[in-house]
């Protein structure tokens, strides 16, 4: 079993003619996904490397049946992108792009509400269900099919966990990586309560960073709901106040979303937090027995 | 991004917000002048991004055209140490010479993000001249809150209620309205991710006046805003981190001694960590870019190697997509660059490297002329760093 993507994952790419849309359209579908196509506003009707085009996402859902987006569109036009694969009712729609502006998101998620897609990201890596569906940019080898479930706001630190656990021959169920911008489209909590249903996710590895509250939300609803074990790791411990670490959300602001408060409150919430980054596998191991 | 109060005061100025009189000079010779304009009393105040300003020395107030000259003097030039600027200090390059008002009350207005909301919250107290994060932990019932709709704006029943809410009626609550929507739109016109008025004062005549300004801006939204783009004064920043963002890099300095070289910000942080716990400091945080490529790799070198306290450097990359052995050959290619540039790497160097194709890529280490330390996992890493830091004694 999984989460959100699988074997029916239909995807297309917007931005599919790009260089970055293009090398991971092709990664994706090496991966085993089932790439139906893409998007180029313009450029509809053309072919590359065996993907067709389409001018709208419309058009693609019509043709495709398409459920699955992954957007590689420059951030200023990144919003419209989202906008426009949710008008066509797209059911998942994952954002890589970075540095999308915040007043942008905003209004994203105003425009999301009342309808049924869900976004996962901007600022994110994607995500992979090992051996079924890979819809992102990480690299897929270092997955295994298990029952591990992995949640991120960053993407090379959740390959490292991933990496940690596969070796560790623990393998995962899906891994998702919900990004590093302050206003995105699924929280932690959103992804939690997905991997409470499924069956074949015994445990999660939760990986947070500096700046905002979803981490101790996701702490309270963990404490009610989750009675799986959660091994949980927070970056940024020795960051400095008031600066932004890479991550536009990843900041300390007025003494606010440090990462020893957001370790308190997991912690509180019987998360198994780990101060080392290198003892993330080797604690769900453990937990695991 | 940040910018100086003048500036914030020049932007609330163009959307309808009254601000003190005011000019702004880098020459003590022309502050006399401008008091005397003023009625011969003023305020000279030192312009650096950094807040905490008034504590350290930095705003003063001028009885007299030449005793403005004379504070004018005084601060231009000083290196002004606030609670925001470090121990070292911050030059003073501009002042600004305000009109002096009388203050009746103080009050405090800003907009920011509200994360878990997803949309801008105005905020507004009694309590100006206070940090709004201070009144937040000791009476948070003292802060007004509004929920500013992103697709509407603030609307005119919720300036009325700041308004009210502050205890003002009559002339004096239509201008806090006016200010307020003016505020919100100053936000949400330019990108801003904060803009605050601490202290917001009304005066003896109930006139309401913003009398201190700051403005910071989402840098992911400053290609579409450059009118404020053109404000930015890079001798504010660090010029190593200015260096940095032209490279593509992402680098922020710190006061440690092992100089970090990561893919990926949370991985950099969590680098940072390790750091830590394995009992050192780290001298930066430090993303090279997803792909960590040659290019990248030498900049950030150079980089991490012109700050002075640096005395080891910690290389942590995890392969994704790029593969392990082209990052391998990369890191190799730019160490053998800086040394025919005539700036070789003179410290110790541990490379962690992980993911696709890594035994080839620590054998291109291995084969390398340079004496790489290659560590396995990211304690060992921490823990090599480390220990090279021991066994040396400065850099030579």
């Amino acid at each position: 079993m999984s989460i959100l993507v699988g074997e029916g994952t239909r995807l297309i790419v917007q931005g599919i003619t790009g260089r970055e849309g293009l090398f991971h359209a092709m990664g994706c579908r090496d991966y085993g996904t089932d790439v139906v196509g893409g998007v180029t506003p313009g450029k509809g009707g053309s072919t590359v490397e065996g993907f067709p085009v389409w001018n709208s996402v419309e058009r693609a859902r019509r043709e495709t049946g398409c459920n699955a987006t992954l957007i590689f569109v420059p951030p200023p036009f990144a919003a419209d992108a989202i906008m426009e694969a949710a008008d066509a009712g797209v059911e998942l729609i994952v954002c890589i792009t970075e540095g999308i502006p915040v007043q942008d998101m905003v209004r994203v998620k105003a425009f999301l509400r009342g309808r049924n897609s869900r976004l996962l990201g901007p600022n994110c890596p994607g995500l992979i269900t090992p051996g079924q569906a890979k819809v992102g940019i990480m690299p897929g080898h270092i997955h295994e099919a298990g029952n591990v479930g992995v949640i991120s706001r960053s993407g090379t630190l959740t390959y490292e966990a991933v990496w940690q656990l596969t070796n560790e021959g623990l393998g995962q169920t899906t891994c998702v990586g919900i990004g590093g911008d302050p206003v995105n489209g699924t929280s932690f909590i959103d992804v939690l309560e997905l991997f409470a249903e499924d069956e074949a996710t015994e445990a999660v590895v939760l990986i947070g960073e500096i700046g905002g509250t979803a981490e101790e939300e996701a702490a309270a609803w963990i404490g009610e709901h989750l009675d799986i074990p959660v091994v949980g790791f927070i970056a940024g411990a020795t960051a400095p106040p008031g600066r932004r670490m890479g991550h536009a959300g990843a900041i300390v602001a007025g003494g606010k979303g440090t990462a020893a408060e957001k370790k308190a409150a997991l912690a509180a919430a019987g998360v198994l937090v780990v101060d080392s980054p290198a003892e993330m596998g080797a604690r769900v191991a453990a937990a695991l027995g | 991004m940040k910018i100086h109060e003048f500036q914030a005061k020049g932007i609330l100025r163009r959307f309808g917000a009254a601000v003190p009189q005011g000019k702004v000079i880098d020459d003590a010779a022309q502050a006399a002048r401008i008091c005397e304009d003023f009625g011969g009393r003023c305020v000279v105040k030192a312009q650096i991004h950094a807040g905490g300003r008034g504590k350290g020395g930095g705003v003063k107030v001028a009885s007299s055209p030449s005793e403005a000259e004379r504070l004018a003097d005084e601060i231009l030039g000083m290196q002004l140490v606030t609670h925001q600027t470090g121990p070292e200090g911050q030059q003073v390059r501009q002042v600004l010479i305000e009109e002096a008002l009388e203050i009746d009350k103080e009050l405090y207005l800003g907009v920011t993000l509200d994360r878990a909301a997803e949309c801008p919250l105005l905020m507004a107290s009694r309590s100006g001249g206070m940090d709004i994060e201070e009144v937040a932990q000791s009476d948070p019932d003292a802060i007004l809150r509004e929920l500013i709709d992103p697709l509407l704006g603030v609307l005119p029943f919720q300036c009325r209620r700041i308004a009210s809410g502050l205890g003002f009626e009559g002339g004096t609550a239509r201008q806090i309205q006016s200010i307020v929507a003016s505020v919100v739109a100053a936000y949400l016109e330019t990108d801003a991710s904060l803009v605050e008025i601490n202290p917001l004062m009304v005066d003896s005549k109930g006139d309401v006046y913003a009398l201190d300004a700051k403005m910071n801006f989402d840098d992911n939204a400053l290609f579409r805003q450059r009118d404020v783009v053109e404000l930015r004064d890079v001798y504010e920043e660090n010029p190593l981190e200015v260096e940095a963002s032209e490279h593509g890099i992402s680098y922020i300095k710190l006061d440690g001694s092992i100089g970090c070289m990561v893919n990926g910000a949370g991985l950099a942080m969590a680098t940072m960590d390790i750091i830590k716990l394995y009992g050192a400091e780290p001298a930066n945080f430090l993303d090279v870019g997803g792909s960590a490529s040659q290019e990248a790799v030498a900049s950030a070198f150079r980089i991490i190697l012109s700050d002075p306290a640096v005395e080891a450097v910690l290389i942590n990359i995890f392969g994704g997509i790029a593969r392990t052995d082209r990052i391998a050959r990369g890191v190799v290619a730019a160490i053998d660059e800086l040394a025919a540039d005539g700036t070789p790497v003179g410290v110790p160097v541990v490379v962690r490297l992980e993911g696709t194709n890594v035994e080839e890529g620590r054998d291109v280490l291995e084969r390398a002329d340079f004496d790489f330390l290659v560590a396995d996992g990211m304690a060992s890493a921490a823990e090599r760093a480390v220990e090279a830091l021991k066994t040396r004694v400065g850099r030579g």
